[in-house]
């Protein structure tokens, strides 16, 4: 190797640097999942910024909120995490939720079934609304933004239907309450929990299975992972089934956090999701993103809307502040693209 | 002596891990076709994106007419004249030919663009070129060739004096490549130096005025026109002497073995009828046809890729259900996509995960758990097993040259354990050397026992590798030749006579 160009070494020590990350082990991955999201630097000198700011920002109570806030729409993003790494978009997550939360209602408070099977009755309600989804892109080969945009409409329709357009309140099984709010960790409100075990699950499902492993695949080059033996309808399916499985876990958070089921909620709950995806690296295009990414984004966005509520910052700016994140997020991610391209 | 048109002197330029040009020099002169040659990852195509202003240089001095250029985008590229055209076009399908090649300069009427004008002045353009094409055609209605010419026609309108070709012949048919020859002729007329990527030594001889070989990223020598002979640049190329006269395969090597694959009767709605075929046990089979001779499609329809009207499959004498590609697979039937970069690879992903992508179950437990290192390990012995040029398992595909890449393909389909692997157009976009070393893995493949489908539409190549050839035309097989019995001239008559035929009847 000669030595009359300077930028070799570095580049090289990048390179070994980069080789050695993806080895693996505990440091390499925690090395690559950083470098993955710049958004992790976001949060923190957002973090760090707010912290400054305000003497009321850092304390637990408040962090405590702020992971409750996040809770919701952190869960709706970590499933439809999978839907964007494969290419698609799930817009049907946020009245979707909403379905979710007023057939755990109708169950429990209407039918008078026991809490767990309200419960699970959400969560299938969600696989259901997941596996049509899935049908109408896989088999019917709709395009995924139109094919969940008519059951945003259809979900919206029905939930709304459903309860009357009228809240259904849980005031019968005081049990309820405990799912989103109670503390099996002492000061952590279980929102919290969940959210972070479903991430939990998410992650080892994207990065340990052979789910995970089809998920980018598919991404990447769909026709090329057909012509690779894999039943990509199937799968695609699958992963539609998931998320709308997740959705219904966030619906049923959702109406324990609320203590009732709210027909009019939902709708708006799908582009922050998505948004928060987005901000933390997952590709629109597909084939690239993580778990962990998406946790941070959610986490982005909620201490940035807490942040500035606590410096009395207006609501309407509260929102603009939110899109410019949004726009900042991505255009990053654009140039990073295209320094590796 | 004047100072040449281009004059690129001492260029180097690494990317993390690889040195992809050192030290590299060539020029260029008015008027001069400068043909580059180079196996796969010798830096030929990073040059040309150095010059076109898509990548910078690490050091070293590009001049134009002898004065010293900075080239830091293609813009800035396109001013001082320099055009390139791709290998991969860059042209909007649903737009006319004349909105391509003046996209972003159309000529207007006050605040409205003018389409009269637009299609005046691109005629004018196509007239003194001579492309005879209309300048409301939509592009998407043309032929490959067809949109090279546009591709040509919009870079010679940014008045170029500098036109680089990356492999300009390579999806195009012999009329085309003899249309492009007129043209390239009539530019050199005109004084424009044109620099011509190429692998193909016909052209070589036909075009050059000059050939300058790369090497490893660096710059091995110049050979003038009357210099030039295809041992000799091969040679220079690939470092070691090459035994053009090699051994052909013979029919009889495989006469007793049990028939792997049996097809009979496959008809699609389209194209094809009645193809009938038998593939032995380490044969391989070569299918030598014309373009739309139906190659490509018999590959796709066999497995599944695309719905057919009627045939049966056997595999090892058990008649088959094959619906989709996933029961191509089950059976052990891998294809290997003459478009490896649309239908073969994820070129962002790395090596690791192109190689596992189609044995992917092979690396799970029961329940779907990935066993990483696993993969990797078979990855690992692939990787050195083909040879594949590559920093480590985990480096993007993207990276990789194209001979590189196709050895990836093949990994992942050895790694499968496939017993019939089709193989569409393997060398495509491959030089010379690498070629050398794909034939070499086809036998060596075959003599493990794998039954090998070989298309390619360069009948040399057919002959080196296959024991037997299936002519097909229009959608039929007009003849199955054993090896010892066929010669380039005996297959083109199979290849054309029955078409002709075909035409007649219909």
């Amino acid at each position: 190797m000669t030595e009359n160009s300077p930028g070799t070494t570095s580049l090289i020590n990048t390179a070994i640097a980069e080789e050695k990350a993806a080895r693996g082990g505990f440091s390499g991955f925690l090395k690559r999942s950083v470098q993955q999201s710049l958004a992790f630097g976001t949060l923190i000198v957002l973090v760090a910024f707010f912290a400054i700011a305000s003497p009321n920002f850092f304390n637990w109570a408040n962090i405590s909120g702020i992971l409750l806030a996040t809770a919701v729409v952190g869960i709706l993003a970590l499933g439809t995490t999978f839907v964007i790494i494969t290419g698609g978009i799930d817009l049907s997550i946020g009245t979707g939720m909403t379905l979710c939360s007023v057939m755990t209602g109708v169950f429990i408070t209407n039918m008078g079934l026991p809490i767990w099977i309200g419960v699970i009755g959400g969560i299938l309600t969600g696989a259901l609304m997941g596996l049509i989804n899935g049908t109408g892109v896989a088999i019917l080969g709709l395009p995924p933004f139109i094919a969940t945009l008519a059951m945003m409409m259809i979900a919206q329709g029905l939930a709304l239907v459903i309860s009357g357009v009228a809240p259904i309140y849980f005031s019968g099984t005081p049990g309820f309450r405990k799912i989103a709010l109670g503390e099996v960790i002492p000061s952590l409100p279980n929102a919290v929990l969940i959210m972070l075990v479903v991430a939990l699950v998410a992650y080892l499902i994207l990065s340990k299975t052979i789910m995970g492993r089809f998920t980018f695949a598919i991404g990447s080059n769909e026709e090329a992972t057909r012509l690779s033996g894999i039943n990509t309808r199937r799968w695609k399916i699958l992963i539609y089934v998931l998320a709308g499985a997740v959705t219904g876990i966030a619906g049923v958070v959702m109406a324990s956090r609320l203590d009732s089921a709210q027909p009019q909620l939902g709708m708006g709950y799908e582009l922050q999701a998505i948004a928060a995806v987005i901000i933390g690296g997952t590709s629109l295009l597909g084939g690239r993103g993580s778990i962990i990414g998406t946790l941070i984004g959610a986490l982005i966005m909620a201490v940035l809307l807490n942040g500035l509520r606590i410096l009395s910052v207006q609501t309407e700016w509260q929102t603009v502040a939110t899109g410019v994140v949004i726009l900042i997020a991505v255009f990053v991610d654009s140039l990073r693209n295209k320094r590796t391209g | 002596m004047t100072a040449p048109l281009l004059d690129v002197e001492g260029i180097s330029k690494s990317f993390p891990g690889v040195r992809a040009l050192d030290d590299v020099s060539f020029h260029l002169s008015a008027g001069e076709t400068l043909v580059l040659v180079g196996e796969n990852g010798a830096g030929k195509s990073t040059l040309m994106k150095i010059l076109s202003g898509i990548y910078t240089r690490d050091a070293g001095t590009i001049r134009v007419d002898g004065k010293p250029v900075d080239i830091a985008s293609p813009s800035e590229a396109q001013e001082l004249g320099i055009s390139i055209i791709h290998q991969e076009m860059n042209l909007a399908s649903d737009l006319t030919v004349a909105q391509n090649i003046f996209i972003g300069r159309e000529p207007r009427v006050g605040p409205f663009l003018s389409e009269r004008a637009l299609n005046r002045k691109t005629s004018n353009l196509l007239r003194e070129l001579r492309i005879v094409l209309a300048p409301n055609q939509l592009v998407g209605d043309l032929t490959v060739g067809q949109q090279q010419m546009v591709e040509i026609a919009k870079a010679l309108s940014y008045n170029a004096r500098v036109l680089i070709m990356d492999e300009p012949t390579s999806a195009l048919t012999d009329a085309e490549v003899t249309t492009l020859f007129r043209l390239i002729a009539g530019l050199k007329e005109r004084g424009t130096g044109i620099v011509y990527i190429s692998h193909r030594m016909e052209e070589l001889r036909q075009l050059a005025d000059r050939v300058t070989v790369l090497r490893d990223g660096q710059y091995i020598g110049d050979l003038e026109r009357d210099e030039i002979s295809v041992p000799r640049v091969i040679e220079m190329m690939v470092g070691r002497k090459i035994d053009s006269e090699a051994q052909r395969p013979l029919s009889s090597e495989i006469a007793g073995t049990e028939v792997s694959l049996r097809v009979t009767g496959l008809s699609t709605r389209t194209l094809l009828k009645d193809v009938t075929f038998d593939l032995h046990r380490g044969e391989i089979l070569g299918f030598a046809g014309l373009m739309g001779a139906g190659r490509t499609e018999t590959a796709r329809a066999l497995i599944g890729a695309d719905p057919r009207t009627s045939g049966t499959i056997e595999v090892h004498g058990r008649r088959v259900r094959i619906s989709k590609p996933a029961d191509a697979v089950r059976h052990g039937i891998g294809y290997l996509s003459e478009d490896r970069k649309q239908y073969g690879l994820m070129l962002e992903q790395d090596v690791a995960f192109n190689t596992m992508l189609a044995s992917m179950r092979d690396y799970t437990n029961a329940i779907g758990w990935m066993r990483d290192r696993r993969g990797r390990d078979v990855t690992k012995k692939y990787v050195a097993d083909l040879r594949v040029k590559t920093p480590s398992v985990n480096q993007t595909v993207k990276l990789l040259s194209g001979g590189n890449q196709q050895k990836v393909v093949i990994a992942k389909w050895l790694a499968r354990d496939c017993d019939v692997l089709i193989f569409d157009e393997p060398t495509r976009g491959i030089d010379v050397g690498a070629k050398e070393e794909i034939y070499a893995l086809l036998r060596t493949l075959a003599a493990a026992g794998k039954s090998i489908i070989v298309i390619s539409s360069e009948l040399p190549e057919v002959l080196r590798v296959s024991h037997r050839i299936v002519a097909m035309a229009g959608g039929r097989i007009t003849g199955i030749l054993a090896n010892e019995d066929a010669d380039q001239e005996k297959i083109m008559e199979y290849l054309t006579t029955d078409s002709a035929a075909e035409g007649r009847a219909a």
